[in-house]
């Protein structure tokens, strides 16, 4: 692969341009041109800095944001109740500014999720290499640029360096056509792909989504895509740049401005895969056939339509699936067979660097327009960012949620990962436009079930999972 | 733990997530597989098991931790003594962490992997070396299970190096390549946050 003459991929190109030497055979060392960091994987990656007397190499690449372990009550203080979480956050503050780094704190008005608040300011940009201490960090794909989530002591590599050494990894192209029928959503989409490849089915892989559906999708749909196909193990999501992606970029405060712009866009429109370069991998979707996906397991592998039902094990040839199987329904409390419309839940999250953009709380709004949440049932938005809720309250969507018997939170990560007050308690059942539905994920005995933010709203208002297509307008 | 999936939430649940430091973390590992609601610990979860508890290695499922990208899942696991994951497939970020604390996760076939689970399976005589240099697996019987890891990780490992004292001598290299990296694509470079 070094240095192969012909057709590259898109990944190829942005590997290419980030190499500073090859190690090995397999090894760069690779050039990132922007640190994203929170407030949990980093204090020993800064701790480990001091004792080995280094400096931060490049402190204006990197981009401090408190996202993880803050409250989300809505009214915004300092205060955090947890004192080791408000440890995290003023360690974090201390280093930040200790080292040089621009940092957000909880009550900067850009705050929110990371992988939400940087594309938001224009941070991202095609062309880049982007790293950060989360595994969402693929989520910058949408916007061409390859971000890659690492360690701690990456973290404190790539403070140090402003490097990493690199693996190259393969190509696998998802090409996604035909029309997405009307309550699918690219949640819905990047669902089903990790359905059919496997938790583990783009391990070792980069993943360039393409195709016309790919291209129809807004920039938001795009970092769903982007951000969840980490679930198959991707290391790394890209789609190409186009028009729809310098609009969005267009004005952003961090995005080139006057003749930076021009010169910007005039690389922008090149970055795309060589007609006739070689993937490793192919994989071809029908986005017409998707319907609303449902997880009724605890591996974001385990999906189903919301017109089935929870599948048995016994029909699993291999044991070790089959007792994954068996286990996950026990966990969940489900017994094969069930419909899975038949489910009733206890709480509503919607939330996450997944969907809670604007876009997510849109599609979630229309749905709650003159409902009101079953009762029994509590729901929750945790906008992405502060931006998002600001930019939801203009719309008057927090009108819309709170009628409907909706919490309007803070932003932050909150139950996406539970590592803040938001918790699921023992056995209750959470319909989540979330990532993850691991054992224990939302809190110790919680049980979530991954779907679009509007088939939470669905679910919210049926208090049982439930089929978004019959409660859009005009249905 | 011979289950496929087994995640870094799994491995290191948040609320051990929340020190500034790396210690304390042996406590963390499998916590709710390893002890119930009221603390107690599960007798039947394998590392519970007197003949297990003082395990080196552990043999494990594939995509062995998937999920968050937590290093602190790695540093539980080697607090608590373990020095080897034995697996078929690792998830990426989780099979960096590893080999940047000495953790060495090693590679076998499906078929390798029933071999050294079987072997496991009757504590009595369930030793084993994993031989690194040699890439090997030395069983109780003297049968061996050869396997391959990345030679730079290997020798990383093996040597001990200080990654980033290692990187940090190519330092007038990447100053090079910044200079001609900003040139090239000049919207690129960092700039400190507009006034």
């Amino acid at each position: 692969m070094r240095g192969a003459p012909g057709p590259a991929t898109l990944y190829q190109k942005l590997v290419a341009r980030h190499t500073v030497r090859w190690i090995d055979e397999r090894h760069v060392l690779l050039y990132v041109d922007r640190h994203i960091m929170n407030e949990y994987t980093s204090p020993q990656a800064f701790s480990g800095l001091r004792e080995a007397g280094r400096r931060v190499r490049r402190p204006e690449a990197c981009f401090g944001v408190v996202d993880h372990v803050n409250p989300t009550a809505p009214q915004r203080t300092l205060q955090i109740a947890d004192p080791q979480a408000a440890r995290q956050v003023d360690y974090f503050a201390t280093n930040c500014s200790e080292f040089g780094i621009e940092y957000c704190g909880i009550l900067d008005p850009r705050q929110g999720i990371e992988h939400v608040v940087v594309p938001e300011q224009g941070m991202a940009l095609p062309g880049m290499v982007i790293a950060c201490g989360d595994s969402h960090t693929t989520t910058y794909g949408a916007l061409g640029a390859l971000g890659f989530g690492i360690g701690t002591s990456e973290v404190e590599h790539l403070l140090a360096t402003q490097t990493l050494v690199y693996e190259q990894l393969k190509g696998m192209r998802i090409t996604i056509r035909g029309q997405l029928p009307l309550g699918v959503a690219a949640k819905d989409i990047v669902m089903s792909v990790i359905g059919r490849l496997g938790a583990a089915g783009a391990t070792g892989y980069v993943v360039e989504f393409a195709g016309p559906t790919v291209a129809d999708l807004d920039i938001a749909g795009r970092m769903t895509l982007c951000n969840m196909i980490v679930e198959a193990g991707a290391r790394g999501a890209l789609v190409a740049p186009d028009e729809t992606l310098f609009r969005f970029l267009r004005g952003r405060p961090r995005a080139p401005h006057g003749g930076a712009w021009v010169g910007a866009l005039e690389d922008w429109r090149g970055l795309r895969t060589d007609p006739g370069a070689a993937f490793d991998q192919e994989l071809e979707l029908a986005a017409d056939t998707i319907a609303p996906l449902v997880s009724w397991g605890t591996s974001p592998e385990q999906v189903i339509g919301v017109g089935e039902r929870v599948p048995e094990p016994a029909l699993e040839a291999d044991s070790a699936r089959r007792s994954g199987m068996e286990r996950a329904l026990d966990y969940m409390g489900l017994r094969p067979g069930t419909p899975i419309q038949e489910v009733r839940i206890d709480r509503a999250f919607i939330g996450s660097c997944t969907n809670a953009r604007l876009e997510d709380l849109r599609c979630a709004a229309r749905i709650l327009e003159g409902r009101r949440v079953a009762p029994g049932v509590r729901a929750m938005v945790v906008p992405g960012s502060t931006q998002v809720r600001v930019e939801a309250e203009a719309e008057g969507l927090d009108r819309v949620f709170i009628a409907a018997g909706f919490e309007w939170r803070q932003s932050g990560c909150s139950m996406c990962l539970a590592m803040n007050d938001d918790v699921l308690k023992a056995g209750e059942r959470c319909a989540s436009s979330t990532n993850r539905n691991f054992e224990g994920r939302q809190g110790r005995g919680g049980r979530t079930h991954l779907m679009s933010p509007a088939m939470v709203a669905a679910a919210a208002v049926m208090g049982r999972i439930a089929d978004v297509r019959s409660l859009q307008p005009g249905a | 733990m011979p289950q496929h999936n087994v995640d870094t939430d799994v491995i290191m649940p948040k609320q051990f997530l929340k020190g500034i430091t790396r210690d304390g973390l042996a406590a963390g590992v499998f916590y709710d597989l390893r002890y119930d609601g009221g603390g107690k610990p599960r007798p039947d979860f394998i590392l519970n098991r007197p003949a297990y508890a003082n395990a080196t290695f552990l043999v494990v499922g594939s995509n062995f931790g998937c999920g968050s990208s937590r290093e602190h899942a790695v540093w539980g696991l080697l607090q608590l003594g373990i020095r080897a994951l034995i697996g078929t497939t690792f998830a990426s970020i989780f099979h960096d962490n590893c080999f940047k604390n000495g953790l060495l996760p090693v590679t076998l076939s499906p078929e390798q992997l029933e071999r050294v689970q079987a072997h496991c399976a009757s504590p009595e005589h369930s030793t084993l070396r994993v031989d690194l240099p040699g890439q090997v697996i030395v069983l109780d019987d003297d049968s061996r299970i050869e396997f391959h890891s990345d030679p730079l990780r290997r020798d990383d490992l093996l040597q001990g190096r200080d990654a980033i004292q290692t990187t940090l001598m190519s330092i007038a290299e990447i100053n090079e390549f910044e200079r001609r990296h900003w040139a090239a694509w000049p919207w690129i470079k960092p700039r400190q946050r507009p006034p």
